[in-house]
C-alpha cells in the first residue's frame, strides 16, 4: 500500500515538475506544441476529407443498381409480384418497374433510332426491374452476389448489374486511402522527431541535474520519467491544437460547401472528426509523444554519466 | 567496509591510473587519502563509487563485490554513500533545501520525512537559517558545507570526499574537518582525498599515500 503510495507520489512529482518546465519556457514550448499540432492536423484533415467523399459517393442515387431483364413472356402482372417480392429483402432499398412502354418511349426518344424501332411490328424491350441496395449491401462483392441471385430468379433473363464505376470509385478511394496512410505515417514518424528533437536539447540542457542525481542514487526510471510526461504532454496538447485546427478549417469550409451542395440540389453538409477519430487522434498524440521522449532519453541518457 | 584486493586500474588510452592496491578499511575508520597530482586519489575513489570500474583485481564495498554490481544496481548501491567533491556539484537552480533533498528525493522517501532530515543535516553544518538561499548567494565554504549536507542527509555508511577544502582557506578547511571528525564520531566511516598536509596532520588520522598509482605508505592513525 504505502509502496502504490509512494509510486504515484513520485508519478506526481515527475508530472507536475515537466509541466511546470514547459511553462517556464512558454515559447519553445508552444512553437513546438505548434509544430506537432499542424504536423498532426494534416493526416487527421485528410481522412476527414476521405470520409466525407465516401460519405458524398454513397448519397449518390445509382452506384451498383441492378437491372433485371425479365424474360419475354413476363406480363405486367408478373412482373409487379416479383417485384414486390423483391421488395421485402434486406438488401433491397427500392425497386423500380420500367414497363415495356415506359421503355419504348425512352428508348424512342433518347436513342436516336426512334424510326429503326417504329418499322418493328411489336415493341421488342422485355420489362426492366431497376433493384437499388440498400447501403449495407453496398460493397462491390456484396452487389455482385446479389445479382448472381437474382439472375437466377425464374422470371429473369438477365441480371446487369452496372458497377464498373462504382469499382473505380472504390479503387480510386483505395489508392487515396493508402495514401494518407503513407503520408500519415511519415508525418507520424516526423511529430517523433520533433519530441525527440525537443527532449535532447532538454536532457543537454539539464546535464548537470542528471549528472548529480546519478551520483546520488538515482535510477534511469527515475531521470526518464520528467523527460517522458514531457513527451506525452507536448503529444497530447499537439493533438489538441491539431483537433482545433481540423474543426476550424471545416467550419470555415462549411458555408461555401452548403452552397455548392444546394446548387446540385444535395444537401449535404460536411462531416467533422467523430468521437472515434478525435479520440484516436490524441491518443496517436499521447503515444507519439511519449514514444518520441522514450527514444531520445534512452539514447541520451547513457551518455551523460558522472566523471 | 571498503576491501581491495590486487586492484588495478587501466584507462582506455592505456594510462596505468592504479597498480596493484591493497588495503582495507574498516567499520566506521577514517582515512586520508593522499599523493601529488595524478597519482591516482580521485581514480580510487571513483572506483569505490562506481563512477569508474576496476579493470583487475577484486574490490568489496560494503559488503558487495563491485564486479557483481551490475548497471541496474549501481543506483542503489550508491544510496549507501555519500559524496563530497572539490567543485561541490551543486544545482543552481534550485534552493539550499532542494540541494540537500535531492539524494532522498530520488530514493522516493516521503515528504514529511524529507523535511525533517533535510533540516537535521543542514543543523549539522550549520546552514539551518539558509535553506531558501541559492547555492550561488553562499561563499565557497557554505556550499562545500551544502554538499555535505546533501553528502550525508541519506545517513550513508560511508562518506567520501574529493579534495573537500581544494577550494577553501585553512580557516574554512578546519570548519570542513571538524564536521568529518564529528560524522566519524557517529560512527560514519569517512576516506578523504587530499593534498592538503595542514588538514592530514592536524586531523591525526590514518593516511594512505599513493605515488604513480602504487600504495607506497599506509600510516596508522596517531593518538
Amino acid at each position: 500500500m504505502k509502496r502504490v503510495h509512494t509510486w504515484f507520489l513520485r508519478h506526481a512529482q515527475a508530472c507536475v515538475g515537466s509541466l511546470g518546465a514547459l511553462v517556464r519556457a512558454p515559447l519553445a514550448t508552444l512553437m513546438t506544441i505548434a509544430v506537432i499540432g499542424i504536423t498532426l492536423a494534416m493526416p487527421a484533415a485528410m481522412i476527414v476529407a476521405v470520409d466525407n467523399v465516401v460519405e458524398l459517393s454513397s448519397g449518390f442515387e445509382g452506384p451498383g443498381r441492378i437491372s433485371l431483364f425479365l424474360k419475354r413472356e413476363v406480363g405486367d402482372a408478373e412482373a409487379a409480384k416479383v417485384a414486390e417480392r423483391l421488395r421485402r429483402r434486406q438488401e433491397v432499398a427500392k425497386v423500380e418497374v420500367i414497363s415495356r412502354e415506359r421503355a419504348y418511349d425512352e428508348f424512342k426518344q433518347q436513342s436516336g433510332f426512334g424510326e429503326a424501332l417504329a418499322a418493328l411490328e411489336r415493341n421488342p424491350l422485355p420489362i426492366v426491374l431497376v433493384i437499388h441496395p440498400s447501403n449495407d449491401a453496398e460493397r462491390a462483392a456484396t452487389l455482385e452476389q446479389l445479382a448472381r441471385e437474382l439472375g437466377r430468379l425464374e422470371a429473369v433473363e438477365l441480371a446487369q448489374l452496372d458497377l464498373e464505376w462504382v469499382k473505380r470509385l472504390h479503387a480510386w478511394l483505395g489508392v487515396i486511402e493508402r495514401g494518407v496512410q503513407i503520408v500519415g505515417g511519415l508525418l507520424a514518424i516526423a511529430v517523433l522527431l520533433i519530441v525527440g528533437n525537443t527532449i535532447r536539447l532538454a536532457v543537454l540542457s539539464r546535464r548537470d541535474e542528471i549528472e548529480v542525481s546519478k551520483l546520488v542514487g538515482a535510477t534511469d526510471a527515475f531521470i526518464r520519467r520528467p523527460f517522458l510526461y514531457s513527451g506525452l504532454a507536448q503529444g497530447v496538447l499537439g493533438a489538441l491544437l491539431a483537433w482545433v485546427l481540423v474543426q476550424a478549417s471545416l467550419w470555415l469550409l462549411s458555408a461555401p460547401v452548403a452552397e455548392l451542395a444546394g446548387l446540385y440540389g444535395s444537401s449535404f453538409a460536411l462531416g467533422g472528426l467523430g468521437a472515434d477519430l478525435s479520440g484516436a487522434l490524441l491518443a496517436a498524440g499521447a503515444a507519439l509523444g511519449w514514444l518520441g521522449a522514450r527514444l531520445a532519453v534512452g539514447r541520451h541518457l547513457r551518455a551523460i554519466e558522472p566523471r | 567496509m571498503i576491501q581491495f584486493g590486487q586492484v588495478f586500474k587501466r584507462y582506455p588510452n592505456g594510462y596505468d591510473a592504479l597498480k596493484n592496491i591493497n588495503f582495507t578499511l574498516g567499520n566506521g575508520e577514517m582515512a586520508f587519502l593522499t599523493g601529488h597530482s595524478g597519482a591516482g586519489k580521485s581514480t580510487l575513489l571513483k572506483l569505490i563509487a562506481l563512477i569508474e570500474r576496476p579493470s583487475r583485481g577484486q574490490a568489496l564495498v560494503n559488503h558487495k563485490n563491485l564486479a557483481r554490481v551490475n548497471r541496474w544496481q549501481v543506483p542503489y548501491f550508491r544510496r549507501a554513500l555519500g559524496i563530497v567533491f572539490q567543485d561541490y556539484k551543486l544545482l543552481h537552480d534550485r534552493t539550499v533545501f532542494d540541494n540537500v533533498a535531492l539524494p532522498l528525493v530520488v530514493a522516493g522517501v516521503a515528504h514529511a520525512e524529507i523535511a525533517r532530515r533535510v533540516r537535521a543535516a543542514l543543523d549539522k553544518v550549520g546552514l539551518l537559517n539558509r535553506e531558501r538561499a541559492y547555492p550561488i548567494t553562499l561563499s565557497g565554504g557554505e556550499q562545500q558545507r551544502v554538499s555535505i549536507a546533501r553528502a550525508v542527509v541519506g545517513k550513508p555508511m560511508l562518506l567520501l570526499a574529493d579534495e573537500p577544502t581544494g577550494n577553501l582557506d585553512a580557516e574554512l578547511s578546519q570548519e570542513i574537518l571538524d564536521i568529518f571528525l564529528d560524522f566519524h564520531h557517529h560512527g560514519v566511516t569517512v576516506l578523504i582525498a587530499t593534498h592538503d598536509l595542514q588538514l592530514i596532520a592536524r586531523a591525526r588520522k590514518r593516511v594512505l599515500h599513493l605515488e604513480h598509482g602504487e600504495l607506497t605508505h599506509d600510516t596508522a592513525a596517531r593518538a
